[in-house]
């Protein structure tokens, strides 16, 4: 039986949940050293399909700075985010923007649109 | 010089100064005067652009920027008068403000009461007397976190993180993202010093060694850093003969703490918490000089923002009512740090009004209950220095009150029996 650990972050104190793994089939078959159920959603969640909110910064023209803050509207799936901040990278964007405007619609179709954090 | 009449003057736009603000002219101050250095409001929450601010206040998961665009939205909708890129040069003992700018040269601001704003800034490679060169590449984790989030410039490629606080593990991030290499961050307590939160999404996310009971004991390269040495420390946090690990890198990035700054307060003669390092203040957040108020930073250091903002309505309030009416209750009781606690704010409060009182403890620990001067008692299923604890004090349980000093502490758990 494969093990996998997840460190808990819903609450400050940190179970490290311990799920054991039927290795060909990658089913779980025991959750345990979490001390309430949000654990042992979260390390399901964490085991089977991890996201992330994604914040990065995007070029633009005119504005207080050479860069404005931008962030995914959801979480995105984890092993995107570096496809994602490739993305990003080649986002120019032009002054006025206002906090909430998308940047990039539905950005590599995870349904998660990237918008600006502040307006500049 | 240009003289300027102020009811309240906020000094510095970040989220303590912004909060005061609006918390003043909400509480009837006819006249709210902010004075900002930066070339824009919202202090440090401009960088921070990662997301986890206002989970307490707003029940959602906002990045820095946002967190403080809701605030300067509502200054600027507000008739408080902003003056940016503006320096305080001095606060004098009956509150008038010296300041300059670009295109009003110096000002005497003259207020009725004063907000201190200020935050803090970075320790330093100074603080901590690293052996070795002085080269390029070794810089405070916010600096960096500036050049690379507002500047848009990546100050290496291969780093090495010293301390685990939240900047510094949120920097690991940022690095790793915008394509350099963080090779491991080092901590010399045997826990991180930042939430567990952001060790799990900032570090194990892309394999970051963290190493734990560790320091950099020797910087390497002339012009431009080439690499540190890492050790392992004992119990007395000394270097281990033997543990020595050579680790190339051309960026040396420190979170190792932040001091709050304080010699516009020193200046204005308010007394100083040793601990702290920030003013001694009341219940109203009002410091030991007479109508001037801290909040924020530079009162003490914070964990999240959401309780600078609430920090900061206290005393911005507060200040607003003290020049209505100077009559506002005083305080009667002090409080203090026991055992187990690290320090207590604010360190006096009045017993006839109620009272929330802000603590952190010396270690991690957990089932322990905090001890309110044996008024009541408060379970805790884990606390931690880097996490600072809220306490609510009612009228009730402070009428129950028949000393006029207060003894926060944290002890063990007594578990029932049958």
């Amino acid at each position: 039986m494969d093990k996998a650990f997840y460190v808990c972050t819903i609450c400050p104190l940190s179970c490290e949940v311990q799920l054991e793994i039927e290795p060909d089939t990658k089913e779980i078959r025991k959750i345990s050293h979490n001390r309430c159920p949000k654990g042992k959603d979260y390390a399901i969640k964490e085991f089977t399909s991890p996201e992330r909110t994604l914040t990065t910064t995007v070029a633009i023209e005119g504005g207080i700075h050479p860069l404005i803050p931008v962030r995914t509207d959801r979480p995105i799936p984890k092993p995107l985010m570096h496809d994602i901040m490739r993305v990003s990278a080649q986002v120019r964007v032009k002054s006025p923007i206002k906090m909430g405007d998308i940047v990039v619609e539905n950005v590599l179709d995870t349904g998660a649109n990237i918008i600006a954090s502040r307006n500049m | 010089m240009k003289t300027i009449k102020t009811d309240i003057a906020v000094i510095g736009g970040g989220p303590a100064g912004l909060a005061a603000a609006l918390a003043a002219k909400e509480q009837g101050a006819a006249l709210v005067t902010i004075l900002e250095r930066n070339e824009e409001l919202g202090g440090i929450l401009q960088q921070c652009i990662h997301h986890g601010f206002g989970l307490h206040r707003y029940s959602q998961e906002l990045t820095g920027p946002e967190y403080a665009q809701r605030f300067i939205d509502e200054v600027e909708t507000s008739d408080i008068d902003v003056h940016l890129e503006t320096m305080v040069l001095e606060i004098t003992q009956d509150r008038v403000v010296y300041a300059m700018n670009a295109k009003d040269g110096m000002m005497r601001i003259e207020a009725g009461a004063v907000v201190l704003g200020m935050g803090c800034r970075e320790r330093t490679r100074g603080a901590l007397r690293i052996p070795g060169h002085r080269p390029a590449g070794v810089l405070t984790a916010g600096a960096a976190q500036r050049f690379v989030n507002i500047d848009g410039y990546i100050p290496g490629k291969e780093a090495v993180i010293l301390g685990s606080g939240d900047i510094g593990l949120i920097m690991a991030r940022r690095f790793t993202l915008e394509g350099a290499q963080v090779n491991a961050v080092v901590e010399i307590m045997p826990y991180a010093a930042g939430l567990t939160r952001n060790v799990v999404q900032c570090l194990d996310d892309f394999g970051i060694p963290l190493k734990l009971r560790s320091t950099v004991v020797h910087i390497h390269g002339q012009e431009r850093l080439e690499g540190v040495t890492i050790a392992e420390v004992d119990d007395s946090w000394n270097p281990v003969a033997g543990t020595e690990q050579y680790v190339p890198c051309d960026t040396l990035l420190l979170s190792v703490g932040l001091i709050p700054e304080n010699e516009l307060s020193l200046q204005a003669g308010v007394e100083m918490d040793a601990v702290t390092g920030g003013p001694l203040v009341d219940h109203r957040m009002m410091t030991t000089v007479a109508g001037v108020f801290a909040c924020g930073n530079v009162l003490h250091v914070h964990d999240v923002v959401d309780y600078v903002s609430e920090e900061a309505e206290v005393a911005g309030s507060a200040a607003s009512a003290w020049l209505q009416s100077e009559k506002t209750q005083v305080p009667d009781v002090t409080v203090k740090a026991g055992e187990g606690v690290r320090y207590v704010l604010p360190q006096s409060i009045d017993s006839r009004g109620e009272a929330k009182l802000f603590l952190r403890v010396t270690q991690p620990q957990e089932n322990v209950v905090l001890d309110i001067g044996g008024l009541f008692q408060l379970k805790q299923r884990v606390v931690r220095p880097s996490e600072m604890i809220q306490v609510k004090l009612s009228r009730k349980i402070l009428e129950k009150l028949d000393s006029n000093a207060i003894t926060i502490s944290v002890a063990q758990e007594v578990k029932a029996v049958g």
